[in-house]
């Protein structure tokens, strides 16, 4: 590691390090992103450096491991370059198969991804119709990259958009560029991020900040981890383009304290582009300095808010406070500060080096660019993925998604998280963007897209969603503080069947108050989830209430468990797993399931082979 | 814990009042929890008031002012693992181990909580022991999965 002086020196490097790379040799990569990880593939990527070494080909063939692929339901992911053979399911046995079949020009059959319907196989990764679909502008690096090493960044072309800002533009033609561009925050506001930047660059005091909000609280979402864990260096060269054109001499990036992986390789990736004097005084000898620092959150949602963050980050507990004036023209200690997502931040470096038009080239009317989405719960194939804006939910959860498990039918799709709402079946064909999906009642929010099917209660949705929020909501609103506590107790009451008519209505108004009167958009948008389960799941909610049944045979109050005495056999696997001793019957005979004592835990459920085991 | 300890915690932020939040996070990484006499100490060294550190520990999750368990047990509370049934796992964990989450077991053993999203969706649900990830979870794996981190003090009562 050295000091690169000058842009010029930059690009010298970048030769060196392409030349040295051309020689054709074959690279096997692991994925060790946080969800391959917890497939063990930590031990997949051991095993795989093992067997080079008793092959004696640690010379001839590069281990790599990198960052999320994004096909986290198939992981841990092996992919070999060049021929872009990917396998899925890798376990660390493996891993001679891997290398015999790479020495022979073979491929190893039975780990290549199948797909379930159809069952056909795909060899390279380009062909699985879960990346067919996709448009991996900003994901796509992870899968070339070692998040560790900033040269797989330099030979990936990184630092090239750096290099032209400092050397063809002026602040003022980057931002213009990223106004032209219409990038809209990606963290759930979709306020347009070239107005945020002039708006911090045009306010008055001399002193300004930029900050990267890394606070990802949406549950089921994890786009900006992949993005921090797997290739740290796009986001902070996006973060130093946006210092330049506002005129920040020192960032932040606030990242949760859930993501340790994230802080870790961010740590390295700040450190060695310091090294290289990428950060720091001088930047590239342009005369421009910037520097970094990291803080960690501590475990609450609100700090995601932009002024609670900012309150964060100075030291204070992180709160959201009064916005009649903005972060942007008052935020730390005062000054202006221009806070955007991991995603936004992200998408800066390519909209530089290839320009506005290129980018509005993407998308739809108003909503350019690309989206990344964590595609989360009953669906086939969990990821992340990365889409152009606009284009329909039915082809993200069925082309891509490779639709519901288990043949089971497709209900509602939660999007934007504790802000956002339930898409019914009949909305699938509506495009995907900023503006679209608030028409329904929901929003994009960060990217979450939790999908759910026929087993799945609403009213049950409604009430996590409560339950998380008034855990969250940091107390200062009476509105949101009771609000959401007042509607979480009604969402209980009517799930254990103690609902009353009145119930609907009442639960309608506690939503209009707290959105009207909450100081931050936790508590404006807490009541969404009740909203709009309310507008297309009603009859679910008059169930609960008027007949104390639960349609979706989720809420534990309004079930029984019993057993089928024309399926059962008596094999006894139930009785001796129940938890609760709440079966009885002698083998061989059909066993029977004490009510009073059940706990509906679903052991039973699980354990029985026959199918006997039902629930009403 | 040592003053020398706390002093080292300190002089990696600078001692800088506005990094409270990681001094704190990196004691609680050490002491397993927040010591009364630690913030005592912090409170006169970085001249906080003792209601500033009572509230920054109380806001943040991540935060303890009692002891956490030798084991932690995370289980994910998030939209894609509650689809997928994590209230039963909690449910079943809880009766198992007889102590709520937010709770730890008279021994010390385990400490129980729910956490919202881990970041590990495809695997759903999970629960997280000591930053080793379990996924795919049921009720039924539950047990199993404790048996693991039993230990010594658990085998004798057996």
């Amino acid at each position: 590691m050295f000091r690169l002086n000058s842009v010029g020196e930059l690009e010298k490097l970048r030769a060196e390090i392409s030349e040295k790379r051309d020689t054709g040799k074959p690279c096997i990569t692991t994925c060790l992103g946080t969800g391959c990880h917890a497939y063990a593939s930590y031990d997949v990527y051991d095993a795989l450096a093992e067997e080079i070494d008793a092959r004696g080909l640690k010379e001839k063939i590069e281990l790599r491991g990198t960052g999320c692929h994004g096909f986290c339901e198939q992981g841990p992911i092996v992919v070999i370059f060049p021929s872009e053979i990917c396998y899925c399911r890798v376990q660390p046995e493996d891993a001679a198969d891997i290398l015999a079949a790479l020495m022979e020009d073979k491929v190893v059959d039975r780990l290549l991804y199948e797909d379930p319907v159809s069952g056909q196989k795909y060899e390279r990764e380009d062909e699985i119709p879960f990346y067919k679909n996709q448009n991996r502008l900003i994901l796509g690096q992870n899968r070339l990259i070692d998040p560790q090493n900033i040269e797989d960044y330099f030979a990936q072309g990184g630092y090239k958009a750096l290099a032209k800002a400092l050397t063809d533009m002026t602040p003022e033609d980057v931002l213009a560029e990223v106004k032209k561009a219409n990038l809209r925050g990606r963290g759930g506001g979709g306020f347009p991020a070239g107005v945020k930047w002039e708006t911090t660059r045009q306010a008055p005091e001399k002193e300004k900040y930029v900050v990267v909000n890394a606070d990802e609280g949406d549950p089921g979402a994890y786009m900006d981890r992949s993005l921090l864990e797997g290739n740290p260096h796009l986001v902070l060269e996006g973060l130093i383009l946006g210092a330049y054109a506002i005129g920040a001499a020192e960032g932040f990036v606030y990242v949760r304290q859930e993501y340790p992986l994230a802080v870790d390789n961010l740590s390295r990736a700040v450190e060695q582009a310091q090294g290289y004097g990428l950060l720091g005084d001088n930047i590239l000898g342009s005369g421009f300095n910037f520097r970094v620092r990291i803080k960690r959150g501590a475990g609450a949602f609100v700090s995601g808010e932009s002024s609670a963050l900012v309150s964060a980050i100075e030291g204070q507990v992180g709160e959201p406070r009064p916005k009649h004036i903005n972060t942007a023209i008052s935020g730390l200690w005062g000054k202006p500060t221009n806070l955007n997502n991991v995603e936004t931040w992200a998408n800066v470096p390519f909209i530089i080096e290839r320009g506005a038009d290129w980018f509005n080239g993407i998308g739809n009317e108003g909503n350019k660019g690309t989206k990344i989405f964590s595609l989360v719960g009953k669906v086939n194939n969990t990821g992340l993925v990365e889409v152009p804006m606009g284009i329909p939910l039915r082809k993200i959860i069925e082309d891509i998604g490779g639709g519901i498990p288990q043949g089971k039918k497709f209900k509602a799709v939660q999007t934007g998280g504790p802000s956002g709402g339930c898409i019914p079946e009949q909305h699938l064909d509506t495009p995907v963007d900023f503006d679209r999906l608030q028409e329904l009642g929901s929003m994009m929010g960060s990217g979450g897209m939790i999908v759910m099917d026929e087993n799945n209660c609403m009213v049950d949705v409604a009430k996590y969603f409560m339950n998380f929020l008034k855990d969250e909501s940091c107390g200062k609103c009476t509105s949101c503080r009771e609000g959401t506590k007042r509607m979480y107790e009604i969402l209980e009451a009517i799930t254990k069947g103690e609902g009353r008519a009145g119930d609907i209505e009442l639960l309608e108004e506690l939503a209009w108050v707290t959105e009207k009167t909450s100081l931050c958009a936790l508590g404006q948008t807490a009541a969404n989830p009740v909203l709009s389960t309310l507008r297309y799941f009603r009859e679910e909610y008059e169930a609960h209430i008027n007949e104390k049944r639960c349609p979706a045979k989720v809420c534990k109050a309004l079930i029984r468990y019993t057993i089928d005495p024309e399926k059962c056999d008596g094999c006894g696997r139930c009785q001796r797993n129940c938890p609760e001793e709440a079966i009885s019957g002698e083998l061989k005979s059909p066993l029977v399931i004490d009510t009073d004592r059940c706990s509906r835990c679903g052991i039973c459920l699980e354990v029985c082979r026959r199918d006997a085991v039902v629930v009403e | 814990m040592e003053v020398k300890e706390i002093d080292q915690v300190m002089e990696k932020y600078g001692s800088d009042p506005a990094d409270i939040l990681g001094i704190l996070m990196d004691i609680q990484e050490k002491e397993r929890y927040l010591p009364r006499e630690t913030l005592d100490y912090l409170s006169k060294k970085l001249d906080l008031p003792m209601t500033k550190l009572y509230r920054m520990a109380t806001f943040y999750e991540a935060l303890s002012l009692k002891p956490l368990g030798r084991h932690q047990i995370h289980v994910c509370m998030g939209t894609a693992c509650h689809v997928r049934g994590a209230a039963r796992i909690l449910d079943k964990l809880e009766s198992q181990l007889s102590i709520k989450a937010g709770e730890v077991t008279p021994d010390l053993n385990f400490g129980l909580k729910t956490v919202n999203c881990v970041g590990a969706c495809a695997l759903g649900p999970v629960v997280q022991v000591d930053g080793e990830y379990h996924g795919n979870m049921s009720a039924l794996k539950v047990e199993r999965m404790l048996k693991k981190y039993s230990g010594s003090e658990n085998k004798e009562a057996e």
